[in-house]
């Protein structure tokens, strides 16, 4: 941006991006607007958009109907067990075809890639059936294994792609120091290694944590996720809009703000490094 | 450079992985092919023996089939173009020097981290409900009858839909694609007088090619499988049941495992000829 830009320009840019950015964004804001407003303000007509009483009467209502705090802790187990899991198996995968490449690592990486491809409902009664034999149904294991196999080729590429950008050369002249295995992995390695494992982490969170085939079809009480948990309004209390609106924004709030916070990893996390 | 013990090693640390993925993979995909040659009904006999191709004849016959196909490729095929083409110009728009960038990143972004089962409903019944919902009483408000949007507009109703809630990803790729674009090279293009539209043909787009590439792969991907947006919407009614959806309806819902498996099967290869297509794309960026 070296070139100089009048303000007039830089003007309009600003408010014609705000305006596009507030049009995508605006559901979610009416959403939370919505949440605060009583049910007969919910549906007013006109629509009611800053001017109303706020309460936060729906949420009370929400949390005590509904056993809100057991599905969010569903939702945490699920995605968080998924994750670490999956890390634990990806790590040692995605290093060794980083460092270690062989003529087939290519092929190893976009055969997983096509596991990802593997539409779900294909083999929906298979698992089904394997995770009552199993006594798997409707138990959080159950999804923290599934959650895990299905974000797995993401995990290892993501890493990979991590790894790959880390200089075989430093790891060199550290041998040359007379550098030991462990020093290595411990204070070179591991440093360099941290923000891709750390993004990777993130974004399989998100991943797992709003998924809605294997949560909604093999949950029914206990184990059953957020996004069960929002699936349950869809009739008829759904057109109570107020808490409609308060179940939906405890249900994204905690993502929205850890999506948020780490944006720009993510930005960077979700290209695969493959666009740079 | 590797050694043969680090090839072994190599090969430990990859096993877990790769073991995994096998099972997770062929396991079902086998039982699937089992059940898909049989005639399986759990709450009506069981498992009544071999019944050759049947399934996969019934499945293709069934009326249900062509529209399911159609309806799968419309919305993949609708919300790829709709988020690409809106993705690029929103891109652009986003590199452009602004006040509060950041703050318009994040609402743009946004979408991306609302669960399907939030999305949808909120678009279902806070939108486009046809008393109380916003679109009816912006149609009012210009003297329109309001629209039945999920029963007499599904198909562009759940489109638009899943259109929000990919734009996000497209832009923040291509937004990245961008930024990494020489500016150099632009500015020289300018100074020679090329006009706006052919700098964008012949130098972002080119550009970006790669990019857009990804989007589709991956989008593709997430696209096919689009379930819970239908399921707390139309519930497959309206013309809505992709093929995804009607397997699961025969699964499910009328528990004909047999003829389920058939149409998983189907529904794999479909996926497979895309994938097929999509992995020569990504194996070639590999090697650069």
């Amino acid at each position: 941006m070296a070139r100089a830009i009048t303000p007039r320009r830089k003007l309009m840019n600003t408010g014609f991006a705000w305006a596009v950015g507030l049009l995508i964004f605006f559901p979610i804001l009416w959403t939370i607007l919505t949440s605060f407003k009583t049910e007969a303000q919910a549906i007013a007509s006109p629509p009611i958009f800053l001017n109303f009483d706020w309460t936060m009467e729906n949420y009370s209502i929400v949390m005590e109907r509904s056993n809100y705090a057991r599905f969010l802790w569903n939702s945490v187990i699920i995605a968080g067990g998924s994750t670490i899991l999956g890390l634990i198996i990806a790590v040692p995968a995605a290093w060794s075809m980083a460092f270690v490449p062989s003529k087939r690592t290519k092929d190893i990486l976009l055969w997983m890639l096509s596991t990802k491809m593997l539409p779900a409902v294909g083999v929906l009664y298979p698992i089904y059936l394997l995770f009552i034999q199993l006594g798997l149904l409707d138990s959080r294991a159950g999804l923290v294994i599934v959650m895990m196999l299905i974000n797995l080729p993401i995990i290892v590429w993501m890493l990979y792609t991590y790894f790959r950008e880390i200089p075989v050369e430093i790891l060199e002249a550290a041998r040359m120091d007379g550098a030991t295995l462990r020093e290595e992995v411990l204070y070179i390695l591991t440093p360099m290694a941290i923000p891709g494992i750390a993004s990777t982490m993130l974004l399989n969170f998100i991943l797992a944590w709003n998924e809605a085939f294997w949560t909604l079809n093999l949950t029914a009480v206990n184990a059953a996720p957020l996004t069960a948990f929002i699936a349950s309004y869809s009739s008829p209390e759904g057109l109570f809009f107020a808490k409609l609106s308060a179940a939906s924004t405890m249900a994204i709030a905690p993502i929205l703000i850890l999506g948020w916070f780490s944006q720009k990893q993510l930005v960077r996390g979700l290209t695969f490094g493959a666009v740079k | 450079m590797a050694t043969k013990a680090s090839r072994s090693a190599a090969r430990l640390m990859m096993a877990p992985a790769v073991i995994l993925l096998l099972g997770w993979m062929l396991v079902p995909l086998i039982m699937t092919l089992w059940f898909s040659f049989r005639t399986y009904l759990p709450l009506r006999g069981g498992d009544q023996g071999w019944t050759g191709f049947d399934n996969y004849v019934r499945f293709v016959t069934s009326s249900a089939f062509w529209p399911a196909v159609l309806t799968t490729l419309t919305i993949v095929l609708s919300v790829l173009i709709i988020t690409v083409a809106l993705g690029v110009l929103l891109a652009l728009l986003l590199d452009k020097p602004m006040w509060g960038q950041g703050i318009v990143r994040i609402l743009v972004i946004a979408p991306f981290f609302v669960m399907p089962t939030v999305s949808a409903l909120v678009w279902k019944n806070m939108f486009m409900d046809p008393v109380n919902g916003l679109f009816a009483h912006l149609w009012r408000f210009f003297g329109a009858e309001p629209v039945s949007w999920l029963s007499d507009a599904a198909m562009p109703a759940i489109i638009m839909i899943v259109s929000w809630q990919w734009l996000p990803f497209a832009t923040l790729i291509l937004l990245t694609a961008i930024q990494s674009l020489d500016s150099e090279q632009l500015e020289a293009a300018e100074m020679d007088g090329a006009p706006t539209l052919k700098r964008f043909y012949h130098i972002i787009l080119p550009h970006l090619s790669r990019a857009i590439t990804i989007v589709i792969l991956i989008q593709t991907i997430f696209l096919l499988a689009v379930f819970a947006e239908i399921f707390v919407t139309t519930g497959g009614a309206f013309g809505t049941r992709t093929l995804s959806y009607l397997i699961f309806q025969r699964v499910l819902e009328s528990q004909n495992i047999g003829l389920g498996s058939a149409g998983g099967v189907y529904a794999i290869i479909l996926a497979n000829i895309v994938a097929i297509f999509l992995m020569r794309i990504v194996g070639k960026n590999l090697d650069n």
